[in-house]
């Protein structure tokens, strides 16, 4: 994938256009968790359009790569990327959680092709990957397994007998991505159940570590490239975030985890998320 | 205490899993097993000494269990997940239901040692809630076998069913009770015995106690129905119906809590469509006391003579047909 990787620019541009459509879509359904969202934007579209083997006319191919959003509640711009991506149809968006809509508050894969399994209940995507990628490893496949996490939901024991596992089992063809915005729901993860050291716990678990900043797609491609080459463990790639990355007035903002701005706010959000960087 | 069961040979069920799941092994090579540092007490000995890769071990970790085995599943694996009932139910019981159950992943679960077949181990190690755990949850079969030959055929139909079944097994020694040529399906009760004064349903380690059962009321001229429903759900409502409908009581006998169980399910169908006197025997909503399964199971009122005197007193209650 390397060679054909999109530039960073374009990548750029691609994100700022989920964004919006993401800020729209929270706005027009007055629910969603804009914070934890606009938080992996930037590593979701890194996956979409520039790493994941994954095919929309042929989303369950056997050999496809998996992609688990283990933190369920940012379906929203999960959604978002798979329209973009040509999963499912953009105009379909409009019904994000809307009665007997297939697009609820949390991915269903029965329903959304693209979707690899049902999250919402935190601590549930990193199991699920690990026996995706012994899956590989039982049938001799090349495909490999990706999981994107946040940090709060780390707090989470399912968690750590997976990574326990993961190691275990030298599972060189998978790779977490930590989403490390620093904020849960209620108040940073600092102050609430601390996870530092984080790079040492996930070292001391066996995994091979390397942090990026989760919003430079040009180190979060180094970081890929990382999980790629490592041979005989796992790799967790600590993606250092913002929460609400993107607006001015939703960055580090904790309040911001599920809040639904207000027609002022959405104006200036907007207008913020337009604009093209010079 | 149980009639001396002369002459019949007792066997433990986990023997008949393990063989038919090494005989699924060989011809499909996507059969895994998934253990939670449970070789021994799953019988996977062999099948771990056959595909020593195909048996997947993730040590004591019940959560990663489960998860592991629906993203297995869905990397193409086809994982029976074998661990203690207790553990496994009770343990991991948010991804039965949202990686396995809700994601519909194809995955079997298989609850070893079921029931209080770890006696006197005690309620720690009992799983006599798990029928009321796993029933509530949508799209997840649940089946207990009464014996060897229920035991492979269910095993087999768990295979070939595309979706998540619960098994529920028990290591507690049982005589066969289906008859030769007898076809095991997901959603089909077995009648075992005909009667029409009233009907005794059970499952698993309870068939043979409510057979013996309709052996001593039959010496009182009581002629008793005996249905062995070894699927809890989809539950075999017309089986249930034609209980009512032809017998007018039904007393029901499961190795689990008295509430939420085989009993209340099918209590749930009867009130439902065609209310009848009905007694349901099970464990009564305590913590058993240290003692073995068999010991317990005589002492909760579900010894063959203890089910036949539940009969008796829910026969003077049955109203006379012309009424019902």
């Amino acid at each position: 994938m390397n060679s054909s990787r999109p530039s960073a620019q374009h990548l750029a541009g691609i994100a700022r256009r989920i964004r919006r459509r993401d800020l729209d879509m929270i706005y027009e359904a007055g629910a969603g968790h804009l914070g934890s969202e606009l938080s992996c934007t930037d590593l979701l579209v890194a996956l979409y359009f520039g790493e994941l083997q994954v095919d929309p006319d042929e989303p369950s191919a056997p050999t496809r790569d998996r992609f688990v959003l283990s933190k369920g509640h940012a379906a929203g711009v999960l959604y978002v990327t798979l329209a973009e991506a040509g999963f499912i149809d953009p105009a379909e968006l409009a019904t994000f959680m809307q009665p007997g809509s297939r697009l609820n508050g949390h991915p269903d894969r029965k329903l959304v092709p693209g979707v690899e399994t049902n999250t919402g209940p935190l601590g549930h995507g990193l199991p699920v990957a690990v026996g995706m990628a012994k899956a590989a490893k039982l049938r001799g496949e090349s495909w490999r397994t990706w999981v994107l996490t946040g940090d709060g939901e780390l707090q989470e024991g399912s968690n750590w007998e997976a990574a326990m596992a993961a190691a275990h089992f030298g599972l060189d063809n998978l790779a977490l991505v930590i989403d490390h915005n620093r904020f849960q729901q209620g108040a940073a993860v600092a102050d609430t159940n601390d996870l530092a050291p984080l790079a040492d716990k996930w070292r001391a678990f066996g995994w091979h570590l390397h942090e990026l900043d989760g919003h430079d797609f040009d180190a979060i491609f180094a970081g890929f490239d990382v999980a790629r080459s490592t041979r005989g463990r796992p790799t967790c790639l600590i993606a250092h975030t913002n929460k609400g990355e993107g607006i001015s007035f939703t960055r580090d903002r904790v309040a911001w985890h599920h809040r639904v701005p207000t027609a002022e706010e959405y104006a200036q959000a907007r207008a913020e998320l337009t604009e093209v960087p010079s | 205490m149980s009639p001396a069961p002369t002459g019949r040979a007792l066997h433990d069920c986990r023997d008949a899993f393990a063989e038919t799941l090494m005989e699924l092994a060989e011809t499909n090579p996507a059969l895994i097993a998934v253990c939670n540092d449970s070789v021994g007490s799953s019988k996977l000995g062999a099948f771990q000494q056959r595909w020593p890769e195909r048996l997947v071990n993730v040590g004591i970790a019940e959560q990663n269990l489960v998860g592991m085995a629906a993203g297995l599943a869905n990397g193409g694996m086809l994982p029976f997940v074998c661990a203690a009932a207790s553990f496994l139910t009770a343990r991991a019981l948010e991804q039965i239901k949202t990686d396995v159950a809700y994601a519909n992943t194809n995955v079997k679960l298989c609850g070893i040692s079921s029931g209080m077949a770890y006696g006197e181990l005690g309620p720690t190690h009992h799983s006599v809630e798990d029928f009321a755990w796993t029933r509530v949850i949508a799209n997840l079969r649940v089946v207990a076998p009464a014996d060897p030959e229920e035991t492979r055929q269910a095993v087999r139909a768990a295979a070939e069913h595309p979706g998540p079944v619960f098994l529920r097994l028990s290591r507690m020694g049982v005589p066969d009770v289906v008859p030769a040529g007898y076809a095991f399906a997901i959603g089909r009760a077995l009648r075992l015995r005909d009667g029409h004064d009233l009907t005794l349903i059970a499952n698993g380690t309870l068939v043979h106690r409510a057979l013996d059962a309709a052996e001593l009321l039959a010496r009182d001229g009581i002629e008793a129905r005996v249905v062995n429903m070894a699927t809890v759900r989809p539950l075999d409502e017309a089986e249930i119906l034609a209980a009512t409908r032809e017998t007018g009581a039904i007393v029901t006998a499961e190795e689990h809590q008295v509430h939420g169980g085989l009993g209340s399910a099918i209590a749930e169908v009867v009130v439902g469509h065609d209310p009848v006197p009905m007694k349901l025997l099970g464990v009564p909503g305590i913590f058993a006391p240290t003692g073995s399964a068999s010991w317990l199971l005589d002492r909760f009122g579900m010894s063959a003579e203890g089910i036949a005197a539940s009969a008796r007193e829910l026969l003077a209650r049955k109203r006379p047909a012309a009424t019902r």
